[in-house]
């Protein structure tokens, strides 16, 4: 089990959708990175993504690994934010049916997993349609 | 540089092997590729291995093999990248000889992973993912090949029913591989209604759980013909990255990397996609074989379903891919896919394939690699 720091030094990513805006060509990393992919400029603001989207792929996990057994069937997803970033995540309240490319949808913060009786909870941001 | 040969071949049968370990597994083929060749001296070897660690808490291969091949003190190493770590071991070895640091390299791939249940294989294979931002969210393997299948489908139309016909192609192919783990035809039929593991892709769109090595035996290729059997040169090499989070590429639905170091080993061995005879590919999943088909330049972007519908892929077609059964069928025993590879495509060359065998084969190409991509290596073989 990891110690707990591994959580939580991604917690700006994932509680608070931080960013890092490349200020050279105005990439949008996330999450953010030191070098910028695109121009491999070194300077970079905070910024916050988008909150909507659309769906570009998905599919529903029906063999899931071990942190999400209890889960499984769960639907995952790839969106296109408004502001242009890709991000992966599971797609919630949804039924598995209505699922489709293009599709509209918002991110929520929800759990994610359970470590297990003694490991923390992880949290973080899931896809529901809009 | 320095041409470089495959002067012998070993490789065991697949499948589950409840009763060898890792060592045991490794060293069977190890000891047939000397054999092959009729070496009487190693000067080094490189293993590929994805996952020792996690599948049977065991790191530090290079020199646990090197001692159970009864071959120490020669120098050893494990290299990695994912399912492409056969692959980057043979390309590693390449180098070695090619460069002159070493004369006779034995180049090994091995996976041992039945020893763990299949939700700890799956979580294993997983860390081939982006731990953080896809893995973290419950994504497996087959979840992320389902991604791009969706994508590839919604981009392309390509159909359920061509995404099946890649799996029963590989198993027609592997009917006729007695080392296959799964030596037995199927159905489009079977494909389709066999059981869900991530939307749409099907249990037996997938590739299996196996454990299984491979090895062959490079030389200076002015040296081979010292050996007196037919060699095979490997006339290029290529490698490339690509993020291995899917969500941070340009396009879910093509393979950059793959395309990439196939153009790069094209153009080391002065050859054009079409000069090839036969293909041995990356299929983990049957959508993967569709799309490393289009990113081989085989057939056009898109195009990689409508190919295998019409055969263009089948072993009597114009590109026979994956003659050994594939991942598919002849099972995907991550650390040793890209070694075994080589093999199949140097028994093709040599004339020495059986029933499975390419009339007249004298070119052969091997593409393999890691996670969704993220690495990929080609290599090609011509006959001499």
């Amino acid at each position: 089990m990891p110690t707990p720091s591994r959580n939580w030094r991604e917690i700006p990513q994932r509680y608070r959708l931080e960013a890092g805006k490349c200020q050279g060509c105005h990439y949008i990393c996330f999450p953010p990175r030191l070098v910028c992919p695109r121009c491999g400029g070194r300077e970079f603001v905070p910024t916050k993504l988008a909150e909507s989207g659309k769906l570009i792929t998905y599919t529903i996990i029906r063999v899931p690994p071990e942190p999400f057994e209890d889960q499984a069937p769960y639907a995952v997803g790839i969106a296109e934010l408004d502001d242009g970033v890709r991000l992966t995540a599971q797609v919630v309240d949804c039924d598995f049916a209505a699922l489709q490319v293009g599709m509209r949808v918002k991110i929520e913060f929800r759990k994610i997993s359970e470590e297990g009786n003694a490991g923390v909870i992880a949290y973080g941001y899931k896809f529901i349609p809009e | 540089m320095r041409d470089v040969a495959i002067i012998g071949v070993g490789m065991t049968k697949w499948g589950e092997l409840w009763e060898k370990s890792l060592r045991s597994v490794f060293v069977e083929s190890a000891l047939l590729a000397i054999q092959d060749a009729g070496v009487d001296r190693i000067d080094s070897m490189v293993i590929g291995c994805m996952s020792s660690g996690l599948f049977i808490g065991q790191e530090h291969l290079s020199s646990l093999l090197s001692d159970y091949l009864g071959r120490n003190p020669v120098p050893a190493s494990r290299v990695e990248s994912a399912c492409s770590s056969g692959g980057l071991a043979l390309r590693q070895g390449f180098i070695e000889v090619a460069s002159g640091m070493s004369d006779i390299v034995l180049v090994g791939g091995v996976e041992k992973m039945t020893d763990v249940t299949g939700c700890e294989a799956t979580f294993a294979l997983g860390t081939a993912a982006d731990q953080e931002y896809e893995s973290y969210h419950g994504l497996t393997f087959p979840g992320l090949y389902a991604m791009m299948a969706v994508a590839h489908m919604h981009k392309y139309g390509t159909t359920r029913e061509q995404l099946a016909m890649v799996a029963v192609k590989n198993h027609d192919n592997g009917s006729k591989n007695p080392l296959a783990q799964f030596p037995f035809k199927i159905t489009v039929e079977a494909v389709i209604n066999s059981v869900l593991v991530a939307d749409p892709l099907r249990i037996l769109d997938c590739s299996p759980i196996t454990d299984g090595a491979a090895a062959v035996i490079l030389c200076p290729a002015d040296k081979a013909k010292a050996f007196k059997k037919p060699f095979v040169r490997i006339s290029g090499s290529g490698q490339a990255t690509d993020t291995i989070a899917l969500s941070s590429r340009n396009d879910i639905a093509w393979l950059e990397s793959t395309h990439i170091a196939a153009s790069k080993a094209l153009s080391m061995a002065g050859r054009k996609i079409g000069d090839i005879d036969l293909f041995e590919v990356h299929d983990c999943f049957t959508i993967a074989e569709i799309m490393i088909t289009e990113a081989l330049g085989l057939v056009p972007k898109g195009q990689g379903g409508k190919a295998v519908a019409e055969g263009l892929t089948a072993r009597n077609g114009k590109f026979p891919v994956n003659t050994s059964g594939g991942l598919k069928a002849k099972g995907h025993p991550v650390g040793a896919t890209g070694v075994a590879q080589a093999v199949e495509i140097v028994k093709q060359l040599r004339g020495e394939a059986g029933e499975r065998q390419i009339k007249n084969a004298k070119r052969g190409l091997a593409q393999n690699m890691g996670g969704t991509g993220g690495s990929a290596l080609v290599h090609v073989f011509e006959a001499e």
